[in-house]
């Protein structure tokens, strides 16, 4: 049985993604020094060992800083300011991964595990970006219809999974895996028709979308911060109130917690998984749009990158809460965008991220290795991170 | 007319839809084709037996031949089926037909190295039926395996680094099946100790496999290249005589020592499955752990243990990137072909043969696809390279049936909790 308690939001909740953040750094620092030549030339004397890897450890670890949040040494004498280009950077990555990682989460909730935001994501990012360059349009409306298209397209893609699940059975795991890479060659095969190819170019780059489609700057031209980052916000605000305010998403919740339940209570549980994959697609659509119209204005075959995965990495972090997402792609976000400074100015490579990524989620997942290092006794752990096996 | 059960049901949906492939590419690619030109096939490949050398053929006949032979073929299934005996043959030979009268269809005024077709679609499925297997064995007793990726990826990486640092293909080939084991032993604990999610857990994994090899080849691999990542390569054996039967033989019989392993592991598995005691068992934990825990099998350490096993037999499978193909390794280089064996798994229904044959299904599309390209066609290669995916979701959805995955599969057990 479990207790009632009423739940406050409390510092309590961050103890175990902290802790795991924290764990997982420390294992991204012994990889960045068990790999470094110059740190294993001394691996026979114990002090200067310990010296160079700290000294390895502390570079990279500050480039990430630099990179992605707040870098003196890029403030020039008439605009200081700019040594915080890199936190508009953040902000830039942090965007739509905060959308595809809601996308996520809100499937989540409802029990469905989306491994299909890619694929929605590749979906949305199609339809923007070819509103945004194949049509003219007006200042202002133009981005709305473009990005309208992304929701669409994103939710038609999610919510065929939520209807096949509805209607046959299948596995949305599955299905979504698949999927991803038919989006994926549906995109490559994209790119070579003259529709989508620009002109003049043989490599797979569509044209760039139209100025009118593009999301505003927010802070000036020097920095790629646009409106995307408050939409992906206002997205979580949204979310938020979806799932904790409305009939709907208690009847989402309802089906996540027990879906045979959810049937006897007369919800009708098919309706209610279409639904939420739609609008599951439909989120992971516009980041696809926010990620086109705001920062990189053309589609290439890796458009999507590695958004749809980080995403869930992000939901788990975030415990499949709205503000959970926001903070923990601030997080990656900021881990993205300082990797790139971070490989360029050491030589520790970008893909340490990826390591730290599954490792947080590694801890979060088990929460008894975090209690175990850290010698927690009661540190309150809940189980809502689960999905089903394949007949689940 | 009595009652049909569901798989009765399930296979007579499958002819009829077969039936239909059969009737419509008829159609399509033999009588309605325009094109007067002829198709050739090319029969050799080494200094086999050769039985002919090439065979050319109008197009438009060859379709019709073949189209016209999947018809009949599936009328002799049907009656086959009527009369309640195996179908295996007849559709075998339709499936085959109708897969004929495409290719005549596509490779109009071309021509088809049909031996080497084969040959590569083979090479392309090796770790498709490794990865596979590794599916069969972790799944069927009930724990989900989908870091198949993370497992062929380690495989590869390890292999490929150790044979390069010793110059031994075969330290290579030994260390390989560790490292997947390594993985899919952190699989095991986690799954089955801490009782974490199996889907998340391997999907993490996966990742997990990729920053570490990412990571790895950027800071060693590509800087200290001559001594970490130029590793020998296994060289093919042919084996006496069995080499130089005509078509099959150099297929076959003249490949390097992890093909023969992997008809060694295929064999093995679907053996030992359903004829010995610990397939029995296995079989048992994967579809109801209670029942099997009362009769005194240890539920969680055969899990374990064949979970491990899955490890290793992905990780052999890994190896074959590395030693068995290019010698480096290359970031990445698995490109999703664990997540193509984990769909060959499903599209087989689970069943070691099942995968086996979806997996040579795949490799076959894979293949044709990059022939199909390279000879120029009317199909975009984008479009053969989805059949696999598309395959699996149709499989999956029920169009031709429902697959169904062992009962247990991705349920934790402790003992004194019903499921």
């Amino acid at each position: 049985m479990r207790k009632l308690t009423i739940k406050r939001p409390s510092l309590r909740a961050l103890t175990l993604p902290g802790l795991s953040f924290v764990l997982a750094m420390f294992f991204g620092a012994l990889l960045i020094a068990f790999s470094d030549s110059t740190v294993l030339k001394h691996i026979g004397h114990p002090v200067t060992f310990i010296k160079s890897a700290g000294v390895a450890i502390w570079q990279s670890y500050l480039a990430l800083f630099e990179g992605s949040v707040y870098n003196p040494s890029l403030a020039k004498p008439h605009d200081a300011l700019l040594s915080w280009y890199p936190l508009s950077e953040t902000l830039v990555t942090a965007a739509p991964l905060i959308l595809a990682g809601l996308s996520v989460a809100l499937a989540f909730r409802a029990g469905l595990f989306n491994i299909g935001a890619q694929g929605q994501f590749i979906f949305g990012s199609i339809a923007a970006s070819y509103v945004g360059f194949a049509f003219h349009m007006p200042i202002g409306i133009h981005v709305v219809v473009a990005v309208l298209a992304a929701i669409i397209a994103g939710a038609i893609w999610g919510g065929l999974v939520g209807l096949l699940k509805a209607r046959t059975g299948s596995h949305e795991v599955i299905v979504t895996i698949m999927l991803n890479y038919v989006a994926l060659y549906f995109l490559m095969w994209l790119l070579g028709t003259t529709r989508f190819l620009r002109p003049g170019r043989r490599d797979p780059i569509s044209p760039d979308v139209l100025p009118s489609a593009r999301m505003p700057h927010l802070a000036g031209d020097n920095y790629r911060v646009n409106l995307g980052i408050f939409v992906a916000l206002a997205t979580a605000a949204f979310v938020w109130w979806l799932l904790s305010r409305s009939t709907w998403g208690f009847r989402f919740r309802a089906v996540g917690a027990n879906a045979a339940a959810a049937k006897t209570a007369g919800i009708s549980v098919p309706f209610v998984m279409t639904a939420v994959m739609a609008i599951s697609g439909g989120l992971a659509g516009l980041g696809g749009a926010v990620h086109v119209l705001g920062s990189d204005f053309s589609l290439t075959s890796g458009t999507a990158g590695n958004f749809g995965f980080d995403a869930i990495t992000v939901a788990l972090l975030g415990r499949a809460k709205p503000m959970g997402v926001v903070f923990a792609s601030l997080l990656f976000g900021a881990l993205r965008a300082g990797g790139g400074t971070m490989q360029a100015n050491t030589n520790t490579p970008i893909d340490i991220v990826l390591v730290i990524q599954a490792l947080v989620v590694l801890f979060i997942a088990a929460p008894s290795v975090v209690k175990w290092v850290f010698r927690l006794k009661n540190l309150k752990t809940t189980g809502e991170l689960t999905a089903k096996g394949w007949n689940g | 007319m009595k009652a049909l059960s569901a798989a009765e049901r399930r296979r007579r949906r499958t002819l009829f839809v077969m039936a239909i492939l059969a009737v419509l590419s008829t159609l399509i690619f033999g009588l309605f084709q325009k094109s007067g030109q002829n198709v050739t096939y090319g029969f050799t490949l080494d200094k086999e037996w050769v039985l002919i050398q090439q065979w050319v053929i109008s197009s438009r006949t060859a379709s019709l031949l073949f189209g016209v032979i999947s018809v009949l073929a599936s009328a002799v299934a049907f009656l086959q089926f009527r009369a309640g005996r195996t179908i295996g043959l007849a559709s075998g030979i339709g499936s085959a037909g109708i897969m004929m009268s495409f290719l005549s269809w596509a490779a109009a005024g071309k021509f088809i190295p049909f031996t080497g077709l084969l040959q590569g679609a083979l090479l392309l499925s090796v770790p498709l039926i490794f990865g596979s297997m590794a599916g069969v064995l972790s799944e069927r007793s009930g724990v989900v395996n989908i870091a198949i990726e993370g497992q062929l990826l380690a495989g590869a990486f390890v292999s490929g680094v150790v044979a390069s640092l010793t110059h031994s293909t075969f330290l290579g080939l030994v260390v390989a099946p560790l490292a997947g084991c390594l993985i899919s032993t952190l699989l095991a604990v986690f799954a089955i100790n801490f009782s974490i999610d199996q889907i998340i857990l391997g999907f993490v994994l996966n990742v997990l496999v990729y920053g570490i090899t990412d990571f790895l080849y950027k800071k060693l691999l590509i800087p200290y290249q001559s001594t970490w990542n130029s590793g020998p390569t296994l060289a093919a054996i042919k084996i006496p005589l069995l080499w130089k039967i005509p078509i099959v033989g150099p297929i076959l019989f003249d490949q390097s020592i992890i093909v023969y392993l992997m008809y060694g592991v295929i064999f093995f598995i679907n053996f030992s499955l359903f004829k010995t005691k610990w397939g029995l068992r296995t079989r048992a934990v994967g579809e109801h752990p209670t029942a099997a825990d009362s009769v005194g099998i240890k539920v969680n350490r055969l899990r374990f243990m064949n979970v491990m096993i899955a490890g290793m037999v992905a990780g052999l499978g890994g190896a074959y990137f590395t030693v068995g193909g290019v010698g480096a390794f290359n970031k990445e280089m698995t490109a999703g072909k664990g997540f193509i064996a984990l769909a060959a798994l499903i599209f087989g229904r689970w069943t070691p043969w099942g995968a086996v044959s979806a997996a040579l299904l795949f490799g076959f599309a894979d293949n044709l696809q990059s022939v199909l390209g390279i000879i120029g066609t009317p199909i975009p290669s984008e479009f053969m390279l989805m059949v696999p995916y598309l395959a699996t979701v149709i499989a999956v959805t029920g169009f031709v049936g429902r697959v169904r995955a062992p009962a247990a599969d991705g349920t934790p057990y402790k003992r004194g909790e019903s499921h």
